[in-house]
């Protein structure tokens, strides 16, 4: 995964609350075992709409998304975030986001960039008189701008979040540095806690 | 604020809290699934990595399973490739993988319990997010990523901002006709979809405590429709003899041992939350989702709402939406409503205990003409309990189709779908457009009402059948 700092380019306003997984990438797509190749899944059923609004011209090549409150509510699908990677999104700007697609998010480095709901509504505003304006997210300074409009906002995300976005950094690794306090935990575990009776990997 | 049920179970699984990160938390097991785990195998092997802990990691198939025909090969390609992965990946790292035909398989949230596997005290993850029914046994349980899968693979541990605590505390008794799926629809309705978010439920009060575990189980699945990290509640008798001599629980001494610890997992009298919410249980009915969130509810005494009676614009809107897609009319008597397909099944409704409730319902009776019902048993093993019980014959003699156990119908991967423009009664989880199918339209309800409306072919409760 590599970092990222800024991100500037065109957005995509869907003004939605409540925008759930299973519309951001229908079940049938969780089939595939790779993370991409998702794109043409993204929001399936909804772009079967001429008039949704990722089927407007400017929409290929956006790549901040700007949505609704409770963005990314219902199933676990990591394949939601993939899918909004693989259109092309880098960032999505919403005034609240479900807490599994909020983590999937920073995992894959996608930034979930939670602005005010006033703020939210003046990105809806600028980007309603002018869908072309370019936006900004600058992951460092947590901000989200439309410097057409003189618009600059603020947004929530969390140091540990924006540091592992900055650097991209690998997670399992950041982890592993605590190898020994693990290793430590597990002497301590109650000894009735359920396992499964030992298996031999098979030979690699 | 510490005392609380939910600080109880975080607390013993703290393995460290770095200065300036979430602090990590260890994972006593971990459920895998075939649909939200090649990736994360793939992310091990790129890597080079082993399961650190392949003995705290039970794998098994249930979201793209056919319910049907499983004496031949499945016929969708990418489901068999799905599948065929897992059994490598399992193989690879030497994990156990209830499969397909095996009678241990089911789907996840069905066998971890049923196993004595999920046990109070524990943390129980999986990549998907109706994990949270595992805190039914007072377990701290919830869905993950599949990049968190191949962390928990990798580490046995998770990094972990502590959520907030909230309260549902339902005094009183639920009325007859009340099951726990109806209770569950009422809290999520209070909640709405995202009122939850940031928090771990602990369920209190007297109507909690008089839920059967597979009650519970319903309860607690659903967190994750109001939003919530999770649910759990205190584990008590109940929860013990319903674990007692599973083929996971401890056992002599042990047992001993683990009751002891177990009942100190409860929340303190003098504990606060960080939101606390009421609910009256005599004031609940059997509840009907008349809109594409679970929050959309409404008893089955009332009418299709209109939108101009919500607060708020955006409500009104998110309202006209799900009308024009469920194709409701406001002011319709949800009594009136036709459905063409009924679902009984899934993580929240497919124990035994729910199809037995819908076998009392259907006793004697006939599916309407016109309406394909199906059951789908959340496990092998419930599907056998119920046909030694004779449920297969009584539901095959009333015309309901009997398939074998999977995610099925709740979420269409597996072709058991519905037709565009078809109307269900779904014991599942989630009505969100196009979740039983692309264009179906999906009415949450408790086994006795969709046991119920599929012989009356229109909502109906049990007594109100001739």
């Amino acid at each position: 995964m590599t970092g990222v700092q800024r991100i500037a380019g065109r957005a995509v306003a869907l003004q939605r609350d409540d925008v759930d997984t299973d519309q951001i990438i229908p079940a049938a797509w969780l089939k595939r075992v790779e993370r991409t190749g998702f794109a043409p899944g993204l929001f399936g059923a909804w772009r079967d709409d001429p008039a949704f609004v990722l089927n407007r011209p400017g929409a290929t090549g956006a790549k901040i998304l700007v949505a609704g409150n409770n963005f990314g509510c219902g199933s676990s699908r990591e394949h939601a975030v993939w899918a909004l990677q693989d259109f092309g999104f880098a960032a999505v700007v919403s005034p609240g986001f479900a807490d599994i697609f909020r983590g999937n998010a920073v995992s894959s480095g996608l930034v979930p960039a939670q602005a005010g709901a006033a703020a939210v509504a003046r990105l809806f505003a600028a980007l309603a008189a002018d869908e072309e304006a370019e936006v900004v997210v600058d992951v460092a300074a947590r901000t989200v701008a439309i410097p057409s409009a003189g618009i600059e906002e603020p947004f929530a995300l969390p140091d540990f979040a924006r540091w592992r976005l900055l650097e991209g950094l690998d997670d399992v690794a950041l982890t592993l540095r605590h190898a020994d306090a693990i290793t430590a935990f597990e002497a301590g575990r109650p000894s009735w806690l359920p396992a499964q009776a030992p298996a031999q990997p098979a030979p690699r | 604020m510490s005392g609380r049920l939910f600080d109880k179970v975080w607390d013993r699984h703290l393995v460290v809290s770095p200065e300036g990160e979430p602090p990590l938390l260890y994972i006593d097991l971990h459920l895998v699934h075939e649909v939200t785990s090649p990736q994360a195998f793939e992310g091990l092997e790129l890597a080079g990595r082993p399961v650190r802990r392949p003995e705290l990691t039970l794998a098994t198939m249930d979201h793209d399973v056919p319910t049907a025909g499983l004496d031949k090969p499945i016929a969708d390609p990418l489901a068999a490739a799905q599948i065929s992965r897992l059994r490598a990946n399992c193989a690879a790292h030497g994990i156990t993988l209830h499969a397909l035909g095996s009678i241990d398989q089911g789907i996840v949230h069905v066998i971890g319990p049923q196993l004595g596997l999920t046990q109070p005290g524990m943390t129980v993850v999986c990549g998907d997010s109706h994990t949270s029914t595992h805190g039914a046994f007072g377990a701290l349980a919830f869905g993950i990523g599949t990049t968190e899968v191949e962390h928990v693979l990798a580490t046995q541990t998770l990094r972990q901002v502590k959520p907030a605590a909230m309260s549902v505390t339902v005094e009183g008794q639920l009325g007859e006709e009340v099951s726990a799926k109806d209770l569950v629809l009422g809290i999520v309705r209070a909640l709405g979809p995202g009122g939850g978010v940031g928090s771990v439920i602990e369920y209190r009060g007297e109507a909690i405590r008089a839920l059967s575990m597979a009650g519970r189980m319903t309860v607690c699945n659903m967190s994750i429709e109001g939003g919530a990290r999770a649910g759990m509640i205190a584990p008590d008798d109940t929860t013990f003899t319903y674990l007692e001599g599973r083929r996971h629980s401890p056992r002599g001494k042990d047992w001993e041992a683990a009751l002891d610890d177990w009942r100190s997992l409860v929340t303190d009298e003098s504990a606060e939350f960080d939101h606390d919410i009421r609910i009256d249980a005599a004031s609940l009915r059997p509840a009907v989702t008349w809109g594409t969130t679970p929050a959309q509810s409404v008893t089955i005494d009332d009418k299709v709402p209109d939108p101009s009676s919500f607060a708020s614009p955006a409500q009104q809107q998110a309202a006209q939406r799900a009308l024009t897609y469920m194709g409701l009319e406001p002011g319709t008597a949800i009594r009136d409503i036709p459905v063409d397909v009924v679902f009984i099944g899934s993580c929240t409704n497919g124990r035994l205990r729910d199809l037995q409730v819908a076998a009392d319902v259907i006793r004697g009776r006939r599916v309407h003409p016109g309406v394909r019902a199906l059951v789908v048993p959340g496990s092998a093993r419930v599907k056998a309990e119920a046909e030694a019980e004779g449920l297969d014959k009584l539901f095959t003699d009333a015309g309901f189709e009997w398939r074998s156990a999977g995610c099925s119908m709740c979420l269409g991967m597996n072709g058991d779908i519905l037709a565009p423009g078809q109307r269900s009664a779904s014991t599942s989880n989630r009505n969100f457009e196009g979740r039983q199918g692309p264009g179906g339209r999906t009415h949450l309800v408790s086994p006795a009402v969709a046991a119920a409306t599929a012989v009356a072919g229109r909502f109906t409760l049990p007594g109100d059948l001739s």
